[in-house]
């Protein structure tokens, strides 16, 4: 049979010592970076495009071709920022992997630090994770010990400084331009692009912003080559990737698989729906990626697949929801974590967000009206491809997905003139256990 | 200037030389600040305009944007009930509510006592172990009504419990907000790498034969 599951980035994360430098290096761990070095920069970043590999944060920008837009011979300095602000609703594979394999992402930063040539590097990570942070602390400074950070590393002439930054509680620094904005001191805002952060990102010098699982794929890439990796996934969307299934499944966490493995795969290896209950809806890479119904349990979960289903790859955070939660309620309350964490620097999210809530809270409780639907539909509208950053879009994908799939549950609501779900029902001891 | 915020002046400058320009050290010294007093106070604000040569309303327009700095004294204990969709339909709501009525509190509001205060949170990142409540942001994976109340009659007994996926000995607030500020603890190495469902895919692709092609110490 065919593998349905590649653990690679995960293979070693029950070794009791893996995020640990001796742990790593036992597991082959820092092989890609003296192949690296022993490089011109140049066909590192030819081997990064060759892999194709593409961003592992949501947007899947390829990697490879976003190092190749800095510039070089400018006369600036370059930096390299590790996007750790993993915040999108149901998203929750890059704390993991800091957690249990922090020198990954360090030999991988390592690498792409040296092939867009750059001498300082930040891992911006979320503050909520405290023990993520001390785990990248000790990464850090074991790595330095060791002479993969610091002056002239592995007698290669080139030198990296690696300062592991942490944030304070705000989704929007997740988006790049805003949280280079947060990293310089400021409030977490998105900037106007271009210029891209290529050309003016930390301190208006060109930047690279990359998410902490595209990274920590870099070192295999090095170390086992770019065929290896573009070998796996389908046809444009290559490699391997962490899907975090969770909600109403059986068996919850992250299975690692190549691109375009389908729901219907992975909830069969994770036991299926929680027993007794049948799939109602899944977002397929967080709250910003439209929902998706049973109806689409064989789309591929590659970028084109999700795609071409009206749907994003996002960050395969596949949250499943089964019969008995309410898409009413849950649309409100992703709405209303748009609205607490809109950065309010343009009207159409700020304003967007404010009004949906109030108008999903009046359909809720069940004393919407036809014309409720049509006002939201017309705010998503307004929004959409309006907003100064992607927070815009969405937030409204909810929105939008749950009324196109779910429209009689909203109408349900305000004929009943209440919610028909029982939310004890949906909790995970409703049924008696765990 | 307070006593105590004079004393960080030396951290403050090692935070400041981390970065190629000083404005960087803004986030992690407002951390600073909070570990030694708890919370964001005046005081503190002007502490990090003096050090980054920004005015205190620079700095406020910074704090007022990002949750984790509180203008007011929390708990010892600061605890965070996930209630982004996945984990309130997963029970978080009926955590919180419990949770609300247990302690007598409102949002950021510490109980009488000083050792826990409550809020909502959004997601952090743990959904394969919802609902998900956190304690001064270390993970308490697969929480109940009656194992959150149990977790905070612990803290303010004084016995805190020890976090899932976390160090073996809870910081409290401000011993948290010191290792924001880049200042960690020695307690890296505890606590376990990955908890159960972390695991789950991996579990799986063994049972399977699926190992992994990386040559690695199998």
């Amino acid at each position: 049979m065919t593998s349905v599951l590649i653990p690679t980035l995960t293979a070693h994360w029950d070794d009791p010592d893996s995020f640990t430098l001796a742990g790593y290096r036992r597991a082959g761990g820092y092989q890609g970076l003296p192949k690296a070095l022993a490089m011109d920069p140049d066909q590192v970043i030819q081997a990064v495009k060759e892999s194709g590999l593409r961003g592992r944060g949501g947007a899947g920008f390829p990697t490879g071709v976003k190092w190749g837009f800095i510039p070089q011979g400018d006369g600036k300095p370059h930096y390299l920022v590790i996007n750790a602000d993993e915040s999108e609703p149901g998203t929750c594979k890059d704390i993991p992997l800091m957690l249990a394999v922090p020198q990954a992402l360090i030999e991988g930063a390592i690498i792409a630090a040296y092939a867009i040539r750059a001498n300082r590097a930040f891992i911006y990570v979320r503050g909520e994770v405290l023990h993520v942070i001390r785990r990248l602390h000790h990464a850090v400074a074991e790595a330095y010990a060791a002479g993969y950070l610091g002056e002239n590393i592995l007698g290669s002439g080139f030198s990296l400084d690696l300062t592991v930054h942490a944030g304070a509680g705000a989704y929007e620094c997740g988006e790049e331009t805003a949280l280079l904005d947060s990293l310089e001191g400021f409030r977490g805002q998105p900037r106007l692009k271009p210029p891209f952060p290529a050309i003016a990102g930390l301190y208006a010098c060109p930047t690279v912003v990359n998410n902490v699982e595209s990274i920590a794929s870099v070192p295999y890439i090095l170390r086992h080559g770019a065929a290896a990796f573009s070998a796996l996934g389908t046809e444009r969307s290559k490699g391997f990737g962490i899907f975090s299934l969770t909600g109403h499944v059986t068996t919850p966490g992250q299975y690692e698989a190549p691109l375009g493995v389908t729901l219907r795969e992975l909830l069969n290896l994770a036991g299926g729906v929680r027993a007794g209950h049948s799939l109602k809806f899944w977002t397929p890479g967080g709250s910003s990626t439209p929902i998706f119904t049973d109806e689409h349990l064989d789309v591929p979960l590659d970028f084109e697949g999700a795609g071409a289903a009206g749907s994003m790859l996002g960050t395969r955070a596949l949250q499943i929801f089964d019969e008995t939660t309410c898409v009413v309620r849950a649309t409100l309350r992703w709405t209303e974590f748009y609205q607490h964490e809109s950065c309010g620097k343009c009207t159409p999210c700020r304003e967007g967000t404010y009004w949906m809530v109030r108008v999903l809270d009046r359909l809720d409780r069940g004393v919407g009206t036809d014309e409720d639907l049509d006002k939201l539909l017309d705010i998503c509208d307004n929004i959409a491809g309006r907003a100064f950053c992607p927070f815009g879009d969405g937030a409204i994908s909810p929105v939008v997905s749950s009324i196109k799939y779910f429209r009689d549950e909203f109408i349900e609501h305000f004929k009943r003139g209440g919610c028909p779900f029982d939310p004890a029902a949906a909790t995970v001891w409703a049924d008696g256990g765990q | 200037m307070s006593e105590a915020l004079a004393r960080l002046d030396a951290d403050a400058a090692e935070i400041i030389g981390r970065y190629p320009r000083s404005r960087s050290a803004l986030l992690p010294l407002l951390h600073l600040v909070q570990s030694e007093e708890g919370y964001v106070s005046d005081d503190g604000i002007a502490f990090c305009a003096r050090h980054l040569g920004l005015t205190e309303a620079e700095v406020s327009a910074v704090v007022s944007f990002y949750t984790m700095y509180k203008r007011c004294p929390v708990g010892e204990y600061h605890v965070g009930v996930c209630t982004n969709t996945l984990c309130a339909i997963m029970g978080g709501d009926q955590i919180l509510a419990g949770l609300r009525e247990h302690l007598g509190v409102g949002d950021d509001e510490p109980t009488g006592d000083g050792k826990v205060s409550l809020e909502h949170v959004e997601c952090n990142a743990a959904c394969d172990y919802a609902p998900v409540v956190m304690v001064n942001w270390e993970f308490f994976d697969n929480m109940t009504p009656e194992s959150a109340k149990e977790l905070v009659d612990g803290l303010r007994a004084g016995a805190p419990a020890v976090p899932s996926r976390g160090a073996p000995h809870l910081a409290t607030w401000k011993q948290a907000a010191r290792i924001l500020a880049g200042f960690p603890d020695d307690q890296a190495t505890g606590g376990n790498t990955a908890g159960h469902a972390t695991l789950a895919g991996l579990r799986i692709a063994r049972e399977h034969g699926w190992t992994p092609d990386d040559g690695g110490g199998q």
